[in-house]
Formats: C-alpha cells, sequence, structure tokens
C-alpha cells in the first residue's frame, strides 16, 4: 500500500486503473467507455497537481522520490525510482493537460474500436509519465519503449489511408535511436555499477572519449525523438497519418521526450561531450530551424504545414538547450511546454474542421472566419502564439532562448542565433499565410460542398484550457520560471 | 567403479514410462488416444517433480561420465517443461490433423529422455549416446503427418542432414580421442593442446552448430520447420535447442577452455553471421512456419553471443547465466507464439497439409479474436525484445554480458539485427491489426491454455526476473 500511495508511483500508473475499468465494458458501451477514460485521464491530471502543490519550487533536487531496489543481479543495481524536478515538472503537468484533452478531442471522432483506442490511449499516458519521472535508466529505457506501441496502435489503427506506412516508419525509425542507447545504458550500468542516473551524475568520472561515443548513442535516440534535422523524415508521415488527439500527443509529449532526454541524461552526465557538441547541434538546430520553416511554406497540407513547423520549433528548444547558460535553457524548458500548448491547440483545431469537410489541404478553404467566428478567432490567437506574439506564450520562450543563445559561450558564436532569429520571422510567413488563405478572403470550394459548423461546447472546452494558458505564460511566466529556474541553476553548475 | 543410480534418476524413470506407454498405448482404444497424451504428460511432470527435488545436488558418477549439477537441473527443468507444453499443443492439433497416433507421445518422451542425458553428459560418448536418442525420435516426428509429401521430406531431409552432422561429431571425437587418449571432460582438459585437438574441437562445433541451427549451417531448418507437424515444430525449436546448447556448452567449457583462443573468434563469427542471415531471411518469408524458422536461427545467434566468451573465466558465468536464461524467455515466447499458430492451422484434406500458414491469413484476427491477437502481439514484442517482455528483459542481459566480455561489436550486431527482426515481426503485428480478413481459429482447451498463460508470463515475469535470473546464475555458480 505504501508502495502505490506514493503520489508519483499513483501518478504513472493510475491509468492503468482505467485501463482495468475499460476491459470489463462491453465495446458497443462506447459512451462509457468514453468517460471512463476522460474521468480516469482527469483524475490522473489532479493527482499530478496534487504532486505539484507538495513539490518545492525553490528546492533543486529530486523530490517526492519513490524509491525501492528492483533487480539485484549479477552485479547490476536496478531501483525502481521515480522522482520529480524542476526539469520535468512542468512536462508531467502538460502530459497530465493534454492526455484528457485529447480524450475529449475524440469525443466524435472516433467511432470505430473505441475501447482499444481508449485502451492504448491511457496505456500510452503510463508510458510518458514514466519517461518523465523515472531516474534509473532501466526503468527509464522501459517507458521509453513502451510508449511506441500505443502510438504504433495509434497511427496504424486510426490514422489515415497511408497510416500502415506511417505508423511502421515511425517504429522502425525511433526504434533504430534507442537500441543504441541501450548499449550506452548498459555500458554506464556496468561501468559504474548502479543505473541510478542522480548516482552516475555523482560519481562522473567518464574518460573524455568514451564519453563522445556514449553521448552520440543518447543523442541518437533522442535526436530521432525530436526531430533533430537531418532525422525528421518519419514526422510529417506520422501526424499527417495519425488521428488528431495522436497528433497532438505526439506533438505535445513524445517530441518532448527527445529534448528531455537531452536535459535529463546527455547534459548533466556527458559534461565534457556535451561542451564538445554544443556548436555542432547549434548549428543543426540552426539549419532545423529554416529548414523547417522554409518547408511548412511550401506544403499544401495544413497539418503537414505545422508538423514542419515542429521541427523548426524543435530547433528553437535544442538551441536553447545547448546555450548551456541559464536563460537558453530555462527558454528552453518553458519552449517545450509552449510547443505543447499552441501546435497541440493547432492540431486540435485543424481536427475539427477535419471532422466536417475530410480533407486538410489549404487551398480549398477560404473564408473561414465568416462561417465559423469562433472556431477564426481560436486559430488566430493558437497561430499568434505558435509564430511568437508578445504577449502570448510563444514569445516568451524563444526571445528567451534567443537570448541565451546570442550570449552562449558553449556555442561560441552569435551567428547562430541571429539566423535563427530570422526563423521567428519566417514563422510569422508561414503561420500568417495559412491564416490567410484558409480564414480570410472569399468562401473556398468545401464550404460551398459543406453546411460548416461552428465550434460546439465540447469542443470550445477542448481548447479552453490551452488558450488560457497561452495567455498566462505569455503575461505573467513568472511562476513557471520559478518552478524551472533553479533545479536549471543546479544543472548547469558544472559549466 | 561406482554407479550412483540417484543422479539419473530422472530420466531413468522417463525412459521406463516412454517403454511402458508403448505397450499400455496397444490397449488403448484408437478414438481415445487422449489418455495416451495424458499419460504422456503424467510421466513428464513425475520427472519434473524428481528434477525438482534434485536442485542444488551435484555428484559425479558412472566413472565421471555422468555429472549432476545446477546446470543440468535447470536445463532439465526447461526441457521437461517444454516437453509439458509440447504436449498440451499437440493434443487437439494431431486430433484435428488426423494423424493422432499413441506412438507421437511415446517418442516424445524417448527424445526428451536424450535430452535430458544430454545436460549430464560429461563425456564425448555420452553426449553422442543422447545426441542420437534425442535424434532419431525427431526424425520419425518429424515425417509424423505421413503420407503428407510434405512432412516426409522433412523428416528424410532432417534425417540425412542430421546423420551427417552426427558423422562430423564422431569424427570430432575420434580426433580427440586421438588426440588426448580420453573422451573425459576432464581429461581433455588436463591434456596439452596440440593440433589435431583444435581440429577435433572445431569438428565438433560443426556438430553442435548443425543441432542448434546457426548459420551457415542452418540450411535444414526452414524446410524441416515448414514441412513438419507445427506441434513437433514447437518442441524441437525448443527442446531440441535447449538440449544442443547444453551440450554446445559443457563440452567447450570444461573441456577446451585452453583452445579459446582459436575457437573464440570462430564463435564470434557463427554468432553475428547466426543473426545477420536468420534477421535478415526471415524478412522475405510468406509463410509463418518458415518465419519462425528463420526467427529461431536468429536467436540461436542471440544465445550464441553468451558462449562466445566461454574461455574468460571472469565473466564466462555472467554471460552463461545470460544465455540460459535468455533460452527461458525464448522457450515461452517461442511455444506461445507456434500455440496461435497452430490455432490457425487448419487441416486440409486435399493436400493433406495445414492450410492457415499463410502471414495474409493474420488479417483481420484482432477484430474477431482480440486475445489471441493481443497474445501473439506480446510474443511478437518479445521476440523483438520489446518492453514490457520477457524477451526485452533476456536481451538486456545478453549484450549487458557481452560487453562486459569487451564484445562490443558483437553486441551492436545484436541490436541491429533486432532492429532488423522489428520489421518482420511487426508485419505479423500489422496484418492482425490493421488490415481487414476473417481468419477462423480452432478453440481448444489446452491450446488456449497454453497461449494465455504464455502471455501472462511473458509479460508478468518481466517485471520479477529476479528469481529466474538467481536460478540461472546459480545454475552455472559450480561449473567453472
Amino acid at each position: 500500500m505504501e508502495f502505490l500511495l506514493q503520489p508519483l508511483t499513483l501518478l504513472t500508473f493510475f491509468p492503468l486503473l482505467g485501463v482495468l475499468v475499460i476491459l470489463f465494458l462491453k465495446s458497443e458501451q462506447k459512451n462509457a467507455i468514453r468517460w471512463t477514460a476522460l474521468g480516469t485521464t482527469l483524475l490522473t491530471f489532479g493527482i499530478s497537481l496534487w504532486a505539484l502543490t507538495q513539490f518545492k519550487a525553490a528546492n533543486p533536487d529530486l523530490q517526492l522520490e519513490a524509491k525501492y531496489s528492483w533487480i539485484q543481479v549479477a552485479g547490476w543495481d536496478i531501483q525502481y525510482y521515480l522522482a520529480v524536478d524542476g526539469l520535468s515538472i512542468l512536462l508531467v503537468l502538460l502530459t497530465g493537460l493534454l492526455t484528457p484533452i485529447s480524450i475529449l478531442s475524440t469525443w466524435t471522432a472516433i467511432e470505430d474500436r473505441v475501447k482499444d483506442f481508449m485502451i492504448f490511449f491511457l496505456l500510452l499516458e503510463v508510458g510518458m509519465m514514466g519517461v518523465f519521472l523515472a531516474q534509473d535508466l532501466f526503468l527509464f529505457y522501459i517507458f521509453w519503449e513502451f510508449t511506441l506501441v500505443p502510438m504504433y496502435f495509434l497511427i496504424g489503427l486510426w490514422g489515415g489511408p497511408r497510416r500502415i506506412y506511417a505508423a511502421v516508419k515511425f517504429f522502425l525509425y525511433t526504434m533504430a535511436g534507442s537500441i543504441l542507447m541501450l548499449l550506452a545504458i548498459i555500458w554506464l550500468g556496468i561501468e559504474g555499477n548502479t543505473f541510478s542516473v542522480p548516482a552516475l551524475i555523482a560519481q562522473g568520472g567518464i574518460p573524455e572519449n568514451i564519453q563522445m561515443w556514449l553521448f552520440i548513442a543518447f543523442a541518437a535516440a533522442f535526436a530521432i525523438k525530436v526531430p533533430m534535422f537531418p532525422l525528421h523524415s518519419w514526422l510529417p508521415d506520422a501526424h499527417v497519418e495519425a488521428p488528431t488527439a495522436g497528433s497532438v500527443i505526439l506533438a505535445g509529449v513524445l517530441l518532448k521526450m527527445g529534448t528531455y532526454g537531452f536535459l535529463r541524461f546527455n547534459i548533466p552526465l556527458f559534461p565534457e561531450a556535451t561542451v564538445q557538441a554544443a556548436p555542432w547541434i547549434a548549428l543543426l538546430a540552426t539549419i532545423g530551424i529554416i529548414y523547417g520553416a522554409a518547408v511548412s511554406y511550401a506544403q499544401a497540407d495544413v497539418k503537414k504545414l505545422v508538423a514542419y513547423s515542429s521541427v523548426s520549433h524543435l530547433g528553437f528548444v535544442m538551441l536553447g538547450l545547448f546555450a548551456l547558460n541559464a536563460q537558453g535553457v530555462a527558454g528552453a524548458i518553458l519552449q517545450m511546454v509552449n510547443h505543447g500548448l499552441s501546435t497541440g491547440a493547432l492540431f486540435l483545431l485543424i481536427g475539427m474542421v477535419y471532422e466536417q469537410t475530410h480533407t486538410r489541404e489549404i487551398k480549398v478553404y477560404g473564408g473561414l472566419w465568416k462561417i465559423m467566428p469562433v472556431f477564426g478567432s481560436i486559430m488566430l490567437i493558437s497561430a499568434l502564439s505558435s509564430m511568437g506574439l508578445p504577449g502570448l506564450n510563444g514569445f516568451v520562450g524563444e526571445f528567451t532562448i534567443l537570448l541565451g543563445a546570442f550570449g552562449s559561450e558553449a556555442i561560441g558564436s552569435p551567428w547562430y542565433a541571429g539566423i535563427s532569429a530570422l526563423g521567428v520571422i519566417m514563422a510569422a510567413v508561414y503561420i500568417l499565410y495559412m491564416f490567410q488563405k484558409m480564414f480570410l478572403g472569399p468562401a473556398g470550394e468545401i464550404t460551398k460542398e459543406h453546411e460548416l459548423k461552428d465550434l460546439n461546447w465540447r469542443e470550445i472546452l477542448t481548447v479552453a484550457p490551452l488558450l488560457i494558458l497561452m495567455f498566462w505564460i505569455g503575461l505573467y511566466p513568472a511562476p513557471f520560471i520559478n518552478l524551472i529556474a533553479p533545479a536549471v541553476g543546479k544543472l548547469l553548475i558544472g559549466y | 567403479m561406482q554407479l550412483d543410480f540417484s543422479i539419473i534418476l530422472p530420466l531413468t524413470i522417463l525412459i521406463a514410462w516412454a517403454c511402458a506407454l508403448l505397450l499400455v498405448d496397444l490397449f488403448i482404444p484408437k478414438e481415445r488416444k487422449g489418455i495416451t497424451a495424458f499419460l504422456a504428460a503424467l510421466g513428464l511432470a513425475l520427472t519434473l517433480g524428481f528434477t525438482v527435488t534434485q536442485i542444488g545436488r551435484e555428484a559425479t558418477s558412472f566413472n565421471g561420465m555422468v555429472t549432476l549439477d545446477g546446470f543440468a537441473t535447470f536445463t532439465s527443468a526447461l526441457i521437461l517443461v517444454s516437453g509439458l507444453l509440447g504436449i498440451a499443443l499437440a493434443y487437439g492439433y494431431l486430433k484435428r490433423m488426423g494423424i493422432e497416433r499413441g506412438e507421437y507421445y511415446a517418442l516424445m518422451l524417448f527424445s526428451i529422455t536424450g535430452m535430458l542425458l544430454m545436460t549430464q553428459a560429461s563425456d564425448l560418448i555420452i553426449v553422442f549416446l543422447a545426441l542420437e536418442l534425442l535424434s532419431i525420435p525427431l526424425y520419425v516426428l518429424a515425417a509424423f503427418a505421413r503420407p503428407n509429401l510434405q512432412s516426409e521430406e522433412a523428416g528424410l531431409k532432417y534425417f540425412l542432414l542430421g546423420s551427417f552432422s552426427t558423422g562430423f561429431i564422431v569424427y570430432g571425437i575420434a580426433l580427440v580421442f586421438g588426440a588426448t587418449g580420453t573422451t573425459s571432460l576432464s581429461g581433455i582438459l588436463a591434456s596439452p593442446s596440440s593440433l589435431i585437438l583444435t581440429i577435433g574441437a572445431a569438428l565438433l562445433l560443426i556438430g553442435f552448430g548443425f543441432k542448434i541451427a546457426a548459420v551457415p549451417f542452418h540450411m535444414w531448418t526452414p524446410d524441416v520447420y515448414q514441412g513438419s507437424p507445427s506441434a513437433v515444430t514447437a518442441f524441437m525449436s525448443s527442446g531440441a535447442k535447449i538440449a544442443g546448447f547444453a551440450a554446445l556448452l559443457r563440452v567447450f567449457a570444461l573441456a577446451f577452455p585452453n583452445l579459446s583462443a582459436d575457437l573464440t573468434d570462430i564463435l564470434w563469427a557463427l554468432s553475428a553471421l547466426t543473426m545477420i542471415v536468420g534477421n535478415f531471411s526471415a524478412i522475405s518469408q510468406t509463410n509463418i512456419k518458415r518465419m519462425l524458422a528463420y526467427s529461431s536461427i536468429a536467436h540461436a545467434g542471440y544465445i550464441l553471443m553468451a558462449f562466445v566468451p566461454f574461455g574468460n573465466k571472469e565473466v564466462v558465468a555472467t554471460s552463461v547465466a545470460a544465455g540460459l536464461f535468455y533460452l527461458f524467455a525464448y522457450v515461452l515466447t517461442n511455444f506461445g507464439a507456434w500455440s496461435v499458430v497452430i490455432a490457425l492451422e487448419k487441416s486440409d484434406p486435399s493436400t493433406g497439409s495445414g492450410r492457415g500458414l499463410e502471414i495474409s491469413d493474420y488479417m483481420g484476427l484482432a477484430k474477431k479474436y482480440p486475445a489471441h491477437a493481443a497474445a501473439m502481439t506480446i510474443f511478437m514484442l518479445s521476440l523483438i525484445g520489446f518492453p514490457p517482455t520477457l524477451g526485452m528483459v533476456g536481451k538486456f542481459y545478453l549484450f549487458s554480458s557481452a560487453i562486459e566480455g569487451g564484445f562490443v561489436g558483437l553486441a551492436v550486431i545484436g541490436v541491429l539485427t533486432s532492429l532488423v527482426s522489428a520489421y518482420y515481426y511487426l508485419r505479423i503485428v500489422v496484418n492482425m491489426y490493421m488490415r481487414e480478413g476473417d481468419p477462423t481459429i480452432e478453440r481448444e482447451p489446452w491450446l488456449d491454455i497454453t497461449t494465455a498463460v504464455m502471455a501472462v508470463a511473458t509479460v508478468a515475469l518481466s517485471f520479477v526476473p529476479q528469481w529466474i535470473f538467481q536460478l540461472a546464475g546459480s545454475a552455472v555458480l559450480k561449473l567453472f
């Protein structure tokens, strides 16, 4: 009992309770299944808020630890070790928030195999929470790999026409990275005699040439997940084919697992290698920012446009992380959350109109604002948040990152930040282009074919929390920064 | 001359039981052969009981030709469990395919006796004896679906290539005897090494390579696995493999550690080749039995990885324990996968061979039989080495022992080929869940129970692998 009542254990495994209940429901009881899933994820979000109340923001260390020895044979020391600190608390909350929102968005969109869908979704939440909370490499690896399975099914079963291709590509691509990380994890575990991350960080002392190899092995897994240029090619496929809820979680949480991985493992475990790699990663991040933005502009499919914009936005996050100074890293963490909010909202909104028209081609739309005023306004806010308009959340994150990257010793040149700043302008171009084509101007052909209805209360309720947070972070980011800053300070002590 | 029969008690019981079963079976009416199956299972369970009582016992007898130790007990128990599972799978299958005959079970028991002897052999003569005892019934079992041509072909092929490989082993034994003047493993260890001894050891390696289906000695496997009745294949791919690995390990670790300078590289290459060829060949298969055959070749490569450092005193214990653990994980998963395959297989009276064995026959399985599809998904994930399954823990253990032994390159090949394997295992999952079709499944209680128990065990044990680790670890403790 004591084991289960720890806030973080409860948080991670609570969705399993929902899975259990759903297993006993009949496939035909769709609404009961939906309500169970929604209730479970809302309660999970409640637990994450409860964890937040217990969390001491001023404390830079890992908190709310749940720590038990697990497998102790053959010279291994594997622990069941969950804990949270300033680096992960916001991501945990983001996961807790986005999951019920995604489930709410499927209310009418998913009619086929609702039972399976909800089971996979709840399992996915277990995996994601575990990834952000695990402090033992073995445990982390299990959660990390496990998230692949439900996501694979979500894309492959409820996705678009090329869903099988996209699902398999997603699976193999991500697995390719993580198996290299597996070898590095094993190496660390054997050499350090422990798999516990804090203990390994405290030990340090990995020879520099080996550090580089380990850094690369971990980075392979994380860079594919982020995805960093040039390892991003799975992302547009996965996003376009995934159902709306899958895209929201993919963009909102799964991509953050990559950037979080760099933050949690690469930077503290391999300090020398990190310093060496920083300029190169900054280079790739900058290319990703510009490339993602440019390719976004060229897309005819609005979902693909948002997908490529993720490549660009996560480039900013990577740039901030490897600026290796307080502003850059804190900005990057905040930007992870921001991207989850704004891109999550964009995918939700696109999904809502797609449900009515079944097309995502930009050119067939037009003049939507007149027909769907509420939808148009919410879309505008989300779009502006995504392109980083001052007063909204995106600006705070990107500005802090660029500030950090300009003055970064690790990156060594202000040029990266300078060029990346162009990405902000390019974001304005492709976002406004999309908005103009779809929402302004004369009514498009699609509006003649369909009686388009504006958003209903459920859909508004779905995006409302995201909008509130966009304004909150945009206007008063201090509470969020306060959660992050102490842990970032501790992370950067060695740099 | 000391003769301590207690150390071969389990296999004595079993062989007596098998002989009695052959006689009793004559009096069991044709339509009630289920009784024979039940009696055979009872014999195995009894033997398993005696094997379990021997945990922790160590003894040598018959002039040092037979040894009882933790290693023998562990592998024997695993073989007996495979035997029980093999009977559970065969029970309804034989009836359905119209090949239910009592001698099937007696043959299985004879073969299992050979396998048990193999795990205890500490003399090359006993190794040879055990090898023949386990192989000959298997040749017959492979052809059991006579007059089905495929099955006859499988039997003949297995017999010819099996005898061929036995030839290698006999020749190897002769050369070893020529070089050292003894066939006892401890005697060989004490003798000085020579070129002839090395050649003898290499010939033995070829022979064992045939038995465990390591590349390049694997050519028989796909045809034999495909042609044999599925229940036989399931048993063959687990039981025979365990026995083969047990012999390989005991002979090489106990008799030839001094030759490791020459043989480690060869084992390394065998392991790498087996993983690569097995996995890449599996990609293009359209028949599930052939695919699982190549998958079993690939897994032999993974297990071989654990044997590569057999001459390195410091890591050999951990690494062999990892190999044993992986064998355990593989046996559970493999039987689970075969139980689903058998459930889908239907008798086709026109050709006499089974239908429902194409990978495309799995389309739409998830909609109609969600439990079977979920179980099969678990088995596929475990074969890939994906959490939360036993296969993942096994691979973790295996790769970590490879890295500990300094074989990082081999571990890299291991993970990369796992990635390749994900492609073809996932194809089954894709067909089951993401394509439309109308498969039918035979519901037989023993089959369903096997599927369910293996699926639950594959997942549940991955969370508490400690006790199997400990068993595997203590099994090799006194070996070195």
